[in-house]
């Protein structure tokens, strides 16, 4: 069972007065007040987030926005001025440093910007410390060492030292050390910062493979946005040691917290991360199976468009009534449209990329349709709509914000069929 | 004018008085403690000493040859074997050998004092500030008044010197250890302790191992400056080439003098050498794992 993380108020202060200056911070001054006014360093301000079991949560912001601190804070690495961390139901600022070293060897690890590798140890001696810190006898060690090696690719590289490697390799070693001791939670400050690119995408497939199968909770930390919407669950933006915004990728693109936010997502390919239920709307009108033709055609002779969809009484999708096909049942009698339907319309889960959407758009008469995987309607995404979203000159306002987790349920694997 | 400047202007301070006033003190009330020093510190170097005289000079010879041989490599343990060669020749191998006991005596205790200063320096600022200028007013204060007051504390012979050598020739190692400690990096040190590496650990496993390039480096120093306080050594009768020496200056003979100091030469290229290589040796790739 794997745990999950919570801050509560997460606050520190660098500086010889922390205690004037959280203070300030309690009556409402900023970090930059602090700094000037008082002196004082304050990294993180009041920082809270909830990161579920199995979720790849990442924090992202500038440099010197307080990202490695607040992560450091998780294992008390550093010490928090103020706040609470929680792993599960334990209370980490309670544990003493027994306690605390326990948590840091069987539940927590970490990987690490510039892969902090021990120079003077083998890859196989590097990927083995927490174990041996454990003390976990050396057969076992090794064996459990080998096999993590093995798991992100190193087979055969045990007896190397780290500065034999690439960087790209190292990070693999310092990736491995990290799930050798099979803790459920893991840091991960900037881990593909140092790479080249190509290396950096081919490390986050790796991760993102590993995960899908091994479910660890993640921090994950970044200050490059398509790394973060590549990964993340959800993605915490941090300015000067606050919390702007927590979402999904697509909520933050969709609809940025502030001014600050929408700046730093301007540049991301939207069609690449927006996804169709952020674009989608409720449908104007759908008719029962039962309706007759007649009314679908008056009805549709004022909407400036030739079909609708018909759904059955569940919600799924029986088909589009389209204006010729009931214009032509109508002559020859038919007193229902449940027999005149045509699969003339495209029809997508509600994670599918703007990008695949763009394609099908055009082909239709009606607007593609979104649903889910009993074939129920979730909504529709007129070509106008899409396009709107993909410039970014619209605002969620569509039904997908209702009736969703304001935290916003992850998107992708863990998301339970949405309702 | 002249006058003027060179006029006292501060109020007379009996410092003079006052250290010597603590130097009675001191040999009042701490006799116990330079008893005892006396003789432990006389009975290790003589037991070096045996070690190195007691064997025949072949036999030295050969092992100096191997220790070059390993720590450089073949082309100085040549070196090394006519060097010593050389140093018999002359007639001095024996003293050569009395100073070397009491350089390796100074220095074993200069750095097994020096090192947990060092690593106390790097863990704790408090201590920092209290241990540096300490070690910079040990290393600044001329070797001679360390002598005087060894003399004046343990009496004259080869104790005086191990005492004076050993405090002037500290400061190197803890101010290389403390270095190397806290030069390492960072991230690592972090990194032993997210897995949950108990502090001592962390010391063992990562930083001193790491900061073991410079701390060899303070190692050597600390032997280049023992050596070097030989010959001064050889004013307070610690014998050895410090003896020969001071003879040839008392008594004019140049020769003699040239002698002994052609001796330390080459005895402090082959310490420096040797504990350079070592360094580098063990800073490598290997480790203790
Ligand atoms: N040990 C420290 N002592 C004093 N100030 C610190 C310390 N660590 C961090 N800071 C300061 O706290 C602020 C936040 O630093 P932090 O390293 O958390 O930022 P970051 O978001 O990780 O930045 P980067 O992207 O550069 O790694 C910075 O202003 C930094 O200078
Ligand atoms: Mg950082």
């Amino acid at each position: 069972m794997a745990s999950h993380v919570r801050a509560e108020g997460l606050t520190k202060v660098f500086g010889d007065a922390p205690k004037k200056a959280l203070e300030a911070q309690g009556s409402g001054r900023d970090a930059a007040w602090i700094r000037e006014q008082l002196g004082q360093t304050l990294a993180v301000d009041d920082v809270s987030f909830e990161v579920e079991a199995g979720e790849l949560f990442v924090v992202m912001g500038l440099s010197g926005s307080g990202k490695s601190t607040v992560i450091r804070m998780l294992n008390r690495l550093v010490e928090p001025s103020a706040g609470e961390v929680w792993i599960g139901d334990e209370r980490v600022g309670a544990l003493d440093n027994r306690g605390l070293r326990e948590l840091r060897q069987r539940r927590m690890s970490m990987v690490f910007q510039h892969f902090a590798l021990f120079p003077h140890r083998t890859v196989v001696e590097n990927a083995a410390f927490g174990l041996k810190v454990q003390g976990v006898e050396p057969d076992e060690r090794r064996e459990r060492a080998e096999e993590a090696l093995e798991t992100v690719g190193l087979a055969g590289w045990s007896e190397h030292y780290p500065s034999e490697l690439s960087g790209g390799m190292q990070q693999r070693v310092g990736l491995a050390r990290g799930l050798a001791t099979q803790a459920d939670i893991l840091l991960m400050d900037e881990p593909f910062s140092a790479l080249d690119p190509l290396i950096r995408r081919e490390m986050q497939g790796l991760l993102a493979e590993l995960q899908s199968e091994l479910q660890r909770t993640i921090v994950f930390i970044t200050h490059d946005l398509n790394e973060a919407m590549l990964l993340g669950d959800r993605i915490c933006v941090l300015r000067q040691g606050r919390v702007v915004q927590i979402g999904t990728g697509a909520q933050i693109i969709a609809s940025p917290a502030s001014d600050y936010v929408a700046e730093f997502v301007a540049d991301v390919d939207r069609s690449r991360v927006l996804t169709a239920d952020i674009a989608m709307r409720e449908p104007r009108r759908v008719f029962a199976p039962t309706a007759s033709p007649q009314e679908v055609l008056d009805w549709l002779a004022g909407q400036e468009a030739n079909g609708v969809y018909v759904l059955a009484e569940d919600g799924r999708v029986l088909g589009v009534a389209r204006d010729d096909r009931l214009a032509r049942g109508l002559g020859e009698g038919a007193r229902e449209i449940g027999g005149l339907l045509t699969d003339d319309y495209a029809n997508v889960p509600p994670d599918t990329l703007l990008a695949d959407l763009s394609a099908l758009a055009a082909r239709n008469s009606v607007p593609i349709a979104v649903t889910d995987d009993t074939g129920k309607l979730l909504g529709v995404v007129p070509r106008a709509r899409l396009l709107a979203s993909l410039a970014g000159t619209e605002v969620s306002t569509g039904p997908q914000a209702a009736g969703r987790d304001p935290n916003g349920a992850g998107r992708g694997r863990q998301e339970p069929a949405d309702a | 004018m002249p006058e003027l400047l060179a006029q006292q202007i501060a109020p007379d301070l009996d410092v003079a008085g006052w250290a010597s006033d603590a130097v009675d003190w001191l040999l009042d009330n701490l006799a116990f403690i330079f008893g005892p020093l006396r003789t432990i510190v006389s009975a290790l170097v003589g037991w070096v000493e045996t070690l190195l005289v007691g064997p025949p000079v072949v036999v030295i010879l050969l092992a100096f040859t191997a220790i070059a041989y390993f720590a450089v490599g073949w082309a100085f343990a040549l070196f090394t074997l006519a060097a010593f060669l050389l140093v018999d020749a002359m007639g001095h191998f024996e003293a050569t050998m009395v100073s070397l006991a009491l350089v390796v005596v100074a220095a074993l205790l200069a750095v097994a004092i020096g090192i947990p200063l060092g690593i106390l320096a790097a863990r704790s600022s408090t201590a920092s500030a209290v241990i540096k200028p300490l070690m910079d007013f040990m290393q600044t204060m001329p070797a001679f008044v360390y002598l005087l007051l060894a003399v004046i504390f343990f009496r004259i012979g080869v104790v005086p010197g191990v005492i004076a050598s050993l405090v002037f020739s500290m400061p190197p190692a803890v101010r290389l250890t403390e270095l190397g400690i806290r030069h390492v990096d960072r991230e690592v040190v972090e990194a032993a302790e997210a897995f949950g590496a108990t502090p001592r650990t962390v010391l063992t496993g990562v930083q001193l191992p790491l900061a073991l390039p410079s701390i060899m480096a303070g190692v050597n120093q600390v032997i280049m400056l023992a050596l070097s306080m030989v010959v001064i050594a050889g004013l307070a009768g610690a014998g050895g080439l410090g003896g020969i020496i001071v003879e040839g200056v008392q008594r004019l003979r140049v020769g003699l003098g040239f002698e002994g100091g052609l001796a330390v030469v080459i005895l402090a290229i082959f310490l420096d050498r040797v504990t350079a290589g070592f360094g580098a040796g063990d800073a490598g790739a290997r480790g203790t794992a």
